[in-house]
């Protein structure tokens, strides 16, 4: 049996389906939403009645009755109703606020941190101090987090209630490349760290940076980078 | 004692568990059953009597002198305790080994890290007394 080019196999398309959108260029088509279901639907013709007085009249017309109601070319389904609920990560049993975190990802990959809390969004907040290791206050998802059994001993310690996710968002800057402006000679402004972020900082890590000091090694544990070395495997080891 | 083999299976040797359930156990041979297995038991060390194939064991030095063949569970934790086979099996350099390594796969990162340090500490101090000595030679 002949297949058509463009099948694999009779019913089987041979591009898939985004990729059948793509070269129909579907993304250049804009979608007509129809108005509305009513307004869109012919009127319909009754099928009709098997009983009657022309018997055989109404069975022909039984019989060769065929709806003449197609649906219309136009109209996009619905887009299913999302049932599931926006929770925020559960927190890892083993981290508890004090936990010397190892950063797996990101600019500060290989550092060990200590954990303050979790953050409404899931990420944990977590500074170095950055006295000691250079991180900042930040968040940190604890998917690339390995959370060790080493506790900094943070009892009677709060972090301010201010450290919340929106604290931590980036201010929006309009771009600068490509744009006339920086054709004609400007340059992109260099942010300057604010000065409340720095004070923060130093409020958040001062009790952090007392507790540190109170364990012999532990804050030249916390400036050192976690790495693995030859026969070491990241599944067998204990942290 | 025959040939070059320096330990026998035979009623009172101490054996070394390596598989199963009672891995690094030892126990005490209290009864041969064929060329594969034996009746092993150790009271004092939370081993129950059991048949065990040799494959799943090693031998150790250890041998309970003047052990009767099947003897009890209770009158075989007299006999070790009268021979303090445990003590004796711990003072090997075999179980301290054993143990050194089961202390190292349990260490937390900070107790490798100061581990680390520890051990550079006493590599420099090493270092500083052989230089001292290497000049005196020289």
């Amino acid at each position: 049996m002949a297949v058509s080019k463009n099948q694999l196999a009779p019913g089987i398309s041979r591009l898939s389906r985004s990729k059948a959108f793509a070269k129909r260029a579907a993304y250049k088509i804009t979608k007509v939403v129809p108005k509305a279901k009513t307004e869109a639907a012919p009127a319909k013709k009754a099928a009709p009645k098997r009983k009657g007085g022309k018997r055989l009249g109404d069975l022909v017309a039984t019989l060769t009755y065929k709806k003449s109601e197609m649906a219309p070319a136009n109209v996009l389904t619905a887009p299913k109703a999302g049932r599931k609920a926006l929770r925020s990560p559960k927190l890892r049993q083993s981290i508890t606020p004090g936990t010397v975190l190892i950063l797996l990802a990101g600019r500060f990959r290989g550092k060990r941190v200590v954990f303050l809390k979790q953050l409404k969004s899931g990420l944990l907040l977590v500074t170095g101090p950055f006295k000691i290791n250079g991180v900042p206050l930040r968040r940190v998802n604890q998917a690339y987090a390995i959370a060790t059994s080493t506790k900094v001993d943070l009892t009677g310690f709060s972090v301010d209630a201010k450290f919340d996710d929106a604290y931590f968002k980036h201010e929006e800057q309009a771009k600068l490349k490509g744009t006339e402006e920086e054709f004609f000679g400007a340059k992109a402004q260099k942010k300057e760290h604010p000065a409340h972020r720095i004070a923060d900082q130093k409020t958040a890590d001062k009790d952090v940076l007392a507790a540190v000091a109170k364990v012999p090694y532990l804050a030249s544990y916390l400036n050192s980078h976690f790495s693995l070395s030859k026969g070491q495997a990241p599944h067998t080891l204990k942290f | 004692m025959q040939g070059s083999f320096k330990r026998l299976v035979e009623v009172g040797r101490v054996v070394l568990i390596t598989h199963g359930e009672d891995a690094g156990k030892i126990a005490t041979i209290v009864d041969i059953v064929d060329h594969n297995r034996a009746i092993v038991d150790g009271p004092t060390t939370d081993v129950k009597r059991q048949i065990i194939t040799y494959k799943n064991v090693v031998l150790t030095d250890i041998v309970v002198k003047g052990l009767p063949r099947t003897i009890g569970t209770k009158a075989l934790a007299k006999f070790l305790e009268k021979e303090q086979v445990v003590e004796a099996w711990q003072k090997t350099a075999w179980a301290q080994k054993l143990e050194a390594r089961k202390r190292r796969a349990n260490m937390s990162d900070f107790d490798r890290f100061k581990l680390m340090r520890l051990k550079k500490q006493q590599r420099d101090i090493v270092n500083r007394q052989s230089a001292v000595l290497r000049k005196e030679r020289a």
